[in-house]
């Protein structure tokens, strides 16, 4: 079980935290001008990355918030946690 | 009867008996004893049967790795427990314990015909032969299975003890308290480090507590006395913790790890009382030491697997630690020298022992010191057979080739009565590798061992590959300093004297003269797979160690190849031709030894299991003979019967009661967020499908929420309070998941709307008056607020006193009546409603419960977001276009509104329908089909609400048909298991189809 650093709250068990999927996907400012093929892409396309990936996480069971979180899949290191619009950071 | 029992130690008080009953017989041993050293001391090795050809299996080793002697124990009491290993329950008065897996008994077994069958039940069996033909399978096959598969037996009866969990945070956890355990925990208590031990076994020490070797000294001290001294400090420390008989179960990523304590499963049945049986901790450690040792392999030769055939280190224990000799005339069978260690302590007890040694020489400190004690050693020696049926009685040897592929020369018959065999020691990584640590192979003695990982957790003594005393005590020093960053310590300069092992052999199948197919050579003990086995797999194309094991089923037993798998491993590499390092190997997965159910689930249980909301007026219903039923975790009143009602009585009385006068429903479940903010208007546009903008303040309205599949979410009233004060409803199961899908675009989507979400459900009580005469029961509740349509239309709210306590009074209605909800602040919640009830006397007002909602919501052809939707149902399915906004440029959902899939016509949709007999009454879930003739009959939809409607008298259904819009007053059959009914599509609107009623 994970040791998450919420950037709120700090190192908490994973138990208090939900995983919300990818990060930085944006939804799109105006759905209604894309092709089905574009909102698609935006709807259901996720990539499951073995190895360095941008998740988004909640910390449902505690302050509520939302974050970003860069993991490596392949051996769940969590090499950063960063706040809702920040950049991530560059590897 | 000879006595096994054979001198005096100091960790068995032999002045305190011990009785205990095995197989119906009793016996005694002492207060000291493991099951089965106290077995062993009256003599009994056969313990059970093994599982696939029931042969006769002894005790082998004494401690977690034993695969044979797994008993049942307490049967035919509460507390019965299967597949417990006898080498580690500790005896105690009274205990009850027999052998699993035969019938009638461990001495006859019937199912040892399968041992003279054995040739044609191979590795794979079962898959190959239990295929065909098809019909055995329901009748024979799988009642046969069952009946021969499985070890012990289950409680039938609930768990009556009790379990517990426990969260801890350390500095340093030390898992294993063997020596160089011991040597960790000291620096690290030492060193101002929160620590913690936990040792699986009752006490401290591992295996050096009972070695009394010359060949073995630390600081001139035999290795045993100077550990006691060491254990004496421990005690002392303050920043420790010492866990025994507590076993690491898991070691999870970040260092958090569960092991399970054992608090009252030593003690006797009558003084157990009650308290808590077992207690799983939860450790989430900075710093992780494993120190969990080795277990001594077997060696696999031909009828390895008889009563009598022990591992060395064992024989060594039960006699030094136990005081218990396994037999008078032992013959040891080794490949390695720290079998010579059990010679030398047998033989200076005056006992019996001869030696059968692989390699062809070694001339270690302790060979010569076994040698001196005249102990007969039979150099480059294997045995070929073993002999005697419920207990080894001789053994058969050969001489090995130069290369040791073959044996030479003639055979050589000895008698035993124990045969203890040593194939070298196996680190323990299991934790390790559980961890995500990864394994390095090293030749020289055949071993695994962990490759350093992260600074936070290393491994020291025999489970790092360790195994003489020497390198143990310094290599863990030296380790541990550099983990803790600790610059000196008190085994700095410790001298050590031990006997080195230098000459080595290892042959993982033994040969022999017998051909490979008529040898029974045992590698997994358990699950009865033989070396035969692992090469029939490999001929039969299984190449990966994964799908062999699976195949085989070695190392899949309670034991989890603890034993087995290095042999498997051993044989596969050596018939492929492979490097063992290159074919790594099976995964170890937690937990390491079994996990009672009861310790994983803690407290969690009966009325723990989940948590249990009931509203402030949950007492009301209860005295008011309430049946409830769950919804989420809410405890909903399903309906009210009267003296012996049934449900559907009792709903068609209070549905009739609801219409014709007035009924009154407790709503306070409905999920309610308080919403602020300046953008809170423009928050809601964005959420639901239908405008916000414009609702006057004081004005209700309803919406319906998508996901962005455009898929029906969630639904319920939202009222504008204020110019930025709104009051959003939600379903009563979908409460949670609607506020965290709020928050969620409100913190990474829209990030920039000024909107403040609260969860105010528990906060509100709402009581639901609907009927005629509602509205006369409100007025006389609140004799100072103006009902009339004008002051107080349908869809909007007021606020209102009762006895000086606020209320909101929201007219909106779920039922198609006259209807007014109450909300008042939880604490007022029952006093609310008996008001309500105590007023309503006159008009007799009707309680009702969940199941007439739905019956008068279905008569108005409102849905059930989860029951007449599915997450595969748009608005326009649902024929509900008039709420999806077309004005507005975006909402959740929208775009996916027109995707191709989501505007096609032949969706299901939703539509009524009537029985053509309107006394059946369509079962829910149902499928409809239109052609009952052509086949295969295609299914076009489901029937999703049905009830029998009082007020209708008549059978309505609201249903999901493909194409079902345009199915009006088409004909439909409802196939059931002994009848086809005909229904007729219908308008979903069942009733007052001119919403008249809510204004009457």
């Amino acid at each position: 079980m994970f040791l998450i650093n919420c950037p709120y709250c700090g190192k908490r068990d994973q138990s208090e935290f939900s995983c919300g999927g990818e990060a930085h996907i944006v939804r799109p400012k105006q759905p209604t001008e894309l092709s089905d093929d574009q909102w698609a892409e935006y709807l259901f396309m996720r990539k499951n990355i073995k190895g360095v990936q941008f998740e988004r996480w909640n910390h449902a069971h505690g302050c509520r918030k939302w974050f970003n979180m860069v993991r490596d899949t392949s051996n769940d290191k969590i090499h950063a946690v960063y706040k809702m619009g920040e950049k991530p950071p560059v590897e | 009867m000879k006595k096994f029992r054979v001198y005096k130690t100091k960790h068995v008080d032999q002045t305190k008996t011990v009785s205990f009953n095995f197989d119906g017989k009793s016996y005694h041993g002492f207060d000291g004893d493991t099951l089965a050293s106290a077995l062993l001391s009256n003599g009994v090795h056969l313990v059970g049967r093994s599982f696939k050809y029931h042969r006769p299996r002894g005790i082998m080793s004494c401690g977690s790795e034993e695969p044979n002697a797994i008993c049942q124990i307490n049967e035919d009491t509460d507390l019965t427990e299967p597949n417990v290993r006898a080498t580690e329950i500790e005896l105690y008065e009274g205990l009850k314990a027999s052998s699993q897996n035969c019938w009638p008994s461990v001495n006859f077994d019937i199912g040892g015909i399968n041992n003279f069958i054995s040739q044609f039940i191979p590795a794979g069996f079962y898959y190959k032969t239990f295929m065909w033909p098809k019909s055995f399978w329901k009748k024979i096959y799988e009642p046969l299975i069952r009946w021969s598969a499985g070890l012990g037996k289950s409680p039938t009866k609930p768990d009556p003890e009790l379990y517990d969990h426990k969260h801890v945070h350390c500095d340093v956890l030390i898992i294993g308290g063997g020596i160089s355990g011991i040597i960790a925990s000291k620096i690290a208590a030492k060193n101002n480090l929160k620590t913690i031990l936990i040792e699986d076994k009752n006490i401290l020490g591992g295996s050096t507590i009972f070695q009394k070797n010359e060949n073995y000294k630390i600081n001139n001290k035999y290795s045993s006395e100077w550990l006691d001294e060491e254990i004496a400090e421990l005690q002392k420390l303050d920043n420790l913790t010492i866990k025994t008989r507590t076993s690491l179960a898991a070691y999870h990523s970040y260092n958090y790890l569960l092991a399970k304590e054992s608090i009252s499963d030593h003690l006797p049945l009558d003084k157990k009382n009650g308290g808590i049986r077992q207690r799983l901790w939860k450790i989430r450690a900075d710093k992780v030491l494993v120190a969990t040792g080795a277990i001594e392999r077997p060696l696999v030769f031909n009828n390895n697997d008889r009563p009598g055939i022990m591992l060395a280190n064992s024989v060594k224990k039960y006699l030094d630690f136990y005081g218990v000799s396994c037999g008078f005339n032992n013959v040891i069978f080794t490949n390695n020298d720290s079998a010579y260690e059990t010679a030398v302590s047998l033989k200076e007890k005056g006992i019996s022992v001869e030696i059968i040694d692989i390699r062809k020489k070694s001339n270690s400190k302790i060979v010569k010191n076994a040698e001196k004690l005249g102990v007969k050693i039979y150099w480059n020696s294997t045995i070929v057979n073993t002999f005697g049926h419920r207990k080894i009685n001789s053994i058969e040897i050969m001489n090995l080739s130069e290369d040791g592929s073959n044996v030479v020369g003639d055979k050589n018959r000895i008698n035993c009565d124990c045969l203890a065999v040593s194939g070298g020691w196996t680190p323990m990584v299991h934790m390790h590798t559980q961890s995500g640590g990864k394994l390095y192979f090293r030749e020289n003695d055949q071993t695994f061992i962990p490759t350093e990982i992260d600074e936070n957790h290393i491994n020291v003594g025999s489970c790092n590959g360790d195994f003489e005393l020497e390198e143990i005590i310094n290599n863990t020093n030296k380790k541990v300093k550099n983990f803790l960053r600790v610059s000196e310590t008190e085994f700095d300069n410790t001298s050590v004297l031990n006997s080195k092992e230098l000459d080595k052999r290892n042959i993982w199948l033994l040969p022999n003269y017998i051909s490979e197919g008529k040898c029974k050579s045992f590698i997994d003990f358990q699950n009865d797979s033989t070396a035969k086995d692992i090469k029939l797999a490999l001929r039969e194309g299984f190449k990966s160690i994964e799908h062999v094991k699976r195949y085989t089923t070695t190392g899949m037993a309670t034991d989890q190849g603890k034993l087995s798998n290095m042999h498997a491993l051993g044989i596969i590499a050596d018939t492929a031709g492979v490097k063992m390092g290159k074919l790594g190997t099976t995964t170890f997965r937690p937990p390491f030894t079994p996990l009672t159910f009861g310790s994983i689930v803690g407290r969690s249980v009966g009325k723990f299991f989940d948590i249990i909301r009931k509203t402030s007026i949950h007492e009301w219903h209860s005295q008011n003979n309430a049946k409830f039923e769950n919804v989420g975790q809410w405890k909903r009143p399903w309906y009210y019967p009267i003296n012996d009602e049934g449900l559907h009585d009792a709903v068609q009385r209070e549905s009739k009661a609801a219409r014709d006068s007035a009924g009154i429903l407790d709503a306070s479940t409905l999920g309610k967020i308080d919403i602020q903010g300046t953008d809170a208007s423009e928050f809601l546009n964005r959420v639901y499908t239908n405008a916000w903008s414009k609702l006057g303040i004081g004005k209700c309205r309803y919406g319906l929420m998508l996901n962005e599949d455009g898929m029906v979410y969630d639904d319920g009233v939202t009222t504008r309070l204020g110019e930025n004060h709104y009051l959003m409803t939600t379903t009563t199961g979908g409460a949670a998941n609607v506020l965290s899908k709020l928050e969620d675009y409100l913190q990474t989507e829209w990030p920039e709307l000024d909107v403040y979400l609260t969860s105010v459900t528990d906060h509100y009580s709402t009581a639901s008056i609907c009927g005629p005469n509602s509205k006369k029961i409100l007025t006389k509740i609140f004799p100072d607020t103006d009902f009339s349509d004008e002051a107080f239309p349908h869809m909007s709210y007021q606020n209102a006193k009762i006895d000086e306590i606020n209320c909101r009074i929201m007219r909106i209605s779920f039922t198609g009546e006259l209807s007014y909800e109450i909300n008042i602040e939880s604490k007022y919640g029952k006093s609310l409603w008996e008001k309500c009830i105590e007023v309503g006397k006159e008009f007799k007002i009707t309680p009702y419960g969940t199941e007439t909602m739905h019956l008068l919501r279905a008569e108005k052809g409102f849905i059930i977001v989860g029951q007449d939707t599915d997450g595969t149902m748009t608005p326009i399915d649902l024929q509900m276009d008039w709420i999806v906004s077309k004005k507005k440029y975006d909402f959740i959902g929208k775009r996916s509104l027109y995707r191709s899939d989501t505007i096609r016509e032949d969706r299901k949709q939703l539509v009524g329908l009537l029985t053509d007999d309107p006394n059946e009454v369509l079962e829910e879930g149902a499928q409809i089909v239109s052609d009952v003739n052509k086949k295969p009959i295609e299914m076009i939809g489901h029937v999703t609400s049905s009830y029998f409607s009082p007020n209708l008298n008549k059978s309505i259904a609201l249903a999901v048909v493909k194409s079902g819009k345009k199915m009006n007053g088409q004909k439909l059959i409802v196939p059931m298991e002994n009848k086809n009914i005909n229904v007729t599509v219908s308008d979903s609107v069942f009733l007052d189809k001119e919403n008249k009623r809510i204004y009457a």
